[in-house]
């Protein structure tokens, strides 16, 4: 006992305290975070910036057609060319030519000129103005009356609202849900993945370079192969807890220095009460756009049951991988080289991958015969499961997966461990799989 | 001989082939036992079965009196022919951790690797990474963690590839200073000449079997092709005429007036006689008998055994 810790001691430090590690760890929830935050934070910042369109109209009748906005400024240029314009462009100070061509009626296209990549919120403002002005001539023109219009406008929103079972209604959100479906079993294909091919790449490092050899006489077999697995796993829970722990760690903080900021423009409250929300992040007072912002996000995400899926991510994680690193490990064991694991990679690699496909059309229908099927099938269980759970799986459903996940994975290490016994020992010899079988039925 | 290590009729059959057939050896305490045999005769599939790493069909290996299990693993000290390092990890954590593998306390193992790193004077390479040492020099630090838990038995698989004269010199010294110590040492190699120096015992295993068996100077007389080898000041032809029949004359080239003669015996005749003989017709110089070396032995045991199988 006391060897199969040290060896997921070794196992464990040695890839923590790899670079690559401590980047790939720190960097990926920074980088998410930052992504998102820093793009929303260039819209808004673009945004500040008054941007004069010269609108160069032939039609002669849009004026004042097109609202501005505190950002958004047009100025009509009469008797003039947009090839003019173009010359004297960077002098002029515009941020863009809006041209009207006299046929807009029947051809529907305008042509926006500029010098850079214009902004989607400009164009999008454009199209809402010029649409409604140019809707409102034709019905004009066809004789309907304007007021028909306003009333007859419909514009259908989806609230989704969910109760549970003591009668509570939450209102849920169908892209959240779906989000965080898609995330949850991409990241346990992609975890399964890399955790199980790094167990593949140790085992064959410690063939290949004889070090077995010399562990061998130390350590049975048995106890490398698991240490090393353990040891795998908990760097991947490592991985797994400082992403989520440092995701959070950033929106919350985002949240306390953006609601900050607002709040000493506001020139409204003390950082005491501010400290409170922050903390409670519940929302009781107006700080702002950005506390509407995280509101509506926590909101959204407060139908969510995180702890239930944090727990079937952490089990699914774990049977998931037990199941398919001991699989890697007796690959990794029973061959010689790295091109020589191809053959056996391929059963190993298609049943995740078709658990990667079935996830993707279980988020659409999570409760279909073939999301429930290959939920409860253990190798591909994790993955499709995982897109289910945001969704209610019925508990039988959940207890089945798991029971035929656990009863698999005991079956897979016992099998790993024989194929292991004999395949680390065992070099300069091409293994087929009829000689895996001979391997599994050694008795010793 | 007192039963150390005991191998009784071990039998070890593989898919396709017997790698032993019926080998028993008998490791006195305190000895240095040579394990010999041609590549792929199956002496580390025996070593294998000692270290309790793959288990004999038939037999049972005894240790100290009693049959091995794998609490005695702890007492044997086993060097594998075939041996490798973490090529990512820095030498000296990795040398402590093997220790610790062996069942050492870390500060145990710290305290020991430290002497013997500046005995063999490479604490320079103690936060060195295993990819930057030499193949010899990663050997000495196989080496060192092999003996470090002062193991009653070890076990070396040639221990001496890789190594410069110099270092195999030092390697050579260890082991004996090992076996004064009080360990008893099993090791295997092709190098007959180190088999001369160091061992007291050996085996020699050929196709799966124990051809050849027994204490180094008994094997050697058990061989010895009954010639002898004489140096002398006189006519050579005096000493073929006297000792006249059943004996076979190689002359050997004459150097600053020593005539060099090899006699072979055909049939049995005192030695003696033989030298009373020689000594009425020429000055003797000297007269010994040849003794074989473990090459030769090595290479006509296992010519012999051919021709049987």
């Amino acid at each position: 006992m006391n060897k199969i810790s040290l060896i997921i001691q070794r196992e464990y430090t040695t890839r923590v305290k790899k670079k690559s590690f401590i980047i790939m760890t720190i960097l990926t929830p920074v980088l998410m975070a930052g992504l998102l935050f820093g793009s929303g934070y260039l819209a808004t910042k673009e945004d500040n910036q008054t941007k004069v369109i010269a609108v160069i109209d032939k039609t002669n009748i849009t004026e004042g057609a097109i609202s501005q906005t505190e950002y958004i400024k047009f100025k009509y240029l009469t008797e003039t060319e947009v090839e003019t314009v173009k010359k004297d462009f960077e002098k002029s100070g515009y941020y863009a030519i809006l041209y009207i061509p006299e046929n807009v009626l029947i051809s529907s296209k305008v042509q926006l000129y500029s010098n850079q990549q214009t902004t989607v919120g400009v164009n999008e403002h454009i199209v809402k103005a010029l649409d409604v002005f140019f809707t409102n001539i034709k019905l004009k023109n066809e004789n309907v009356p304007l007021d028909i219009m306003k009333r007859i406008a419909t514009n259908i929103n989806v609230n989704t609202i969910q109760w549970t079972k003591t009668g509570e209604e939450k209102s849920g959100s169908a892209e959240i849900v779906l989000m965080i479906g898609y995330v949850s079993g991409f990241l346990m294909y992609m975890f399964i993945f890399m955790f199980g091919a790094q167990v593949m790449r140790g085992v064959m490092e410690e063939k290949t370079n004889r070090i077995v050899e010399v562990i061998i006489s130390s350590v049975k077999p048995f106890q490398m192969m698991m240490g090393k697995v353990v040891g795998i796993a908990l760097v991947g829970l490592t991985q797994f807890v400082i992403w989520i722990a440092l995701t959070f760690g950033i929106f919350y903080g985002a949240k306390f220095f953006l609601l900050e900021k607002s709040a000493d423009k506001a020139n409204t409250t003390v950082a005491a009460n501010i400290m409170d929300k922050a903390n409670a992040g519940m929302p009781q007072m107006d700080a702002g756009q950005y506390q509407e912002m995280f509101d509506q996000i926590a909101g959204k995400f407060s139908a969510v049951n995180f702890p239930k899926i944090l727990c079937c991510f952490l089990f699914y994680f774990l049977g998931g991988y037990l199941l398919y690193a001991s699989l890697f490990a007796s690959v990794g064991s029973a061959v010689d080289n790295d091109t020589d694991t191809q053959q056996f990679m391929l059963p190993i690699t298609i049943p995740i991958l078709v658990g990667l496909f079935v996830m993707m059309n279980a988020m659409q229908s999570p409760n279909s015969s073939i999301a429930v099927i290959f939920s409860l099938i253990p190798l591909t269980s994790p993955i499709v499961m995982m897109a289910r759970i945001p969704y209610d799986v019925p508990n039988w459903q959940l207890a089945l997966s798991a029971f035929l996940l656990i009863i698999t994975f005991i079956g897979a290490i016992w099998m790993a461990g024989k194929i292991y016994r004999t395949g680390i020992l065992m070099y300069g010899k091409k293994v087929s799989y009829a000689e895996l079988w001979k391997w599994l039925k050694y008795k010793n | 001989m007192n039963n150390f290590l005991l191998a009784n009729n071990i039998v070890k059959q593989f898919s396709n082939h017997l790698a032993l057939n019926n080998v028993s050896i008998n490791v006195p305490e305190g000895s240095i036992f040579g394990l010999l045999g041609p590549n792929g005769a199956g002496k580390t599939t025996l070593i294998r079965i000692i270290t309790q790493i793959t288990a004999p069909d038939q037999g049972e290996i005894l240790f100290r009196g009693k049959k091995m299990t794998m609490e005695d693993v702890y007492h044997i000290g086993y060097l594998p022919e075939e041996r490798g390092l973490y090529k990512k990890m820095k030498v000296g954590e990795q040398a402590l951790y093997l220790v610790q593998l062996k069942g050492m306390s870390r500060a145990d193992g710290l305290k020991k690797l430290k002497y013997w790193f500046e005995k063999f004077e490479i604490q320079s390479w103690w936060d060195k990474k295993v990819e930057e040492l030499s193949k010899g020099m990663a050997q000495k630090v196989q080496f060192i963690v092999t003996v470090l838990h002062d193991p009653k038995l070890l076990i070396f698989d040639e221990p001496f590839t890789g190594f410069d004269p110099i270092n195999t010199n030092l390697v050579k010294n260890e082991i004996l200073r090992l076996r004064d110590n009080g360990a008893t040492i099993v090791f295997s190699t092709h190098i007959m000449s180190s088999v001369e120096e160091l061992c007291d015992h050996i085996a020699l295993i050929d196709k799966g079997k124990n051809i050849l068996n027994g204490n180094i100077d008994e094997v050697r007389a058990r061989f010895k092709p009954d010639t002898y080898e004489l140096k002398f000041r006189g006519n050579a032809q005096d000493i073929k005429d006297t000792l006249d029949g059943g004996i076979e004359f190689i002359e050997e080239p004459t150097r600053g007036g020593v005539g060099h003669l090899i006699l072979k015996q055909q049939r049995k005749i005192p030695v003696r006689d033989m030298i009373t003989a020689i000594n009425s017709t020429v000055d003797i110089i000297s007269f010994e008998e040849v003794i074989p070396g473990m090459n030769d032995i090595f290479i006509r045991a296992v010519e012999g055994n051919e021709k049987k199988a």
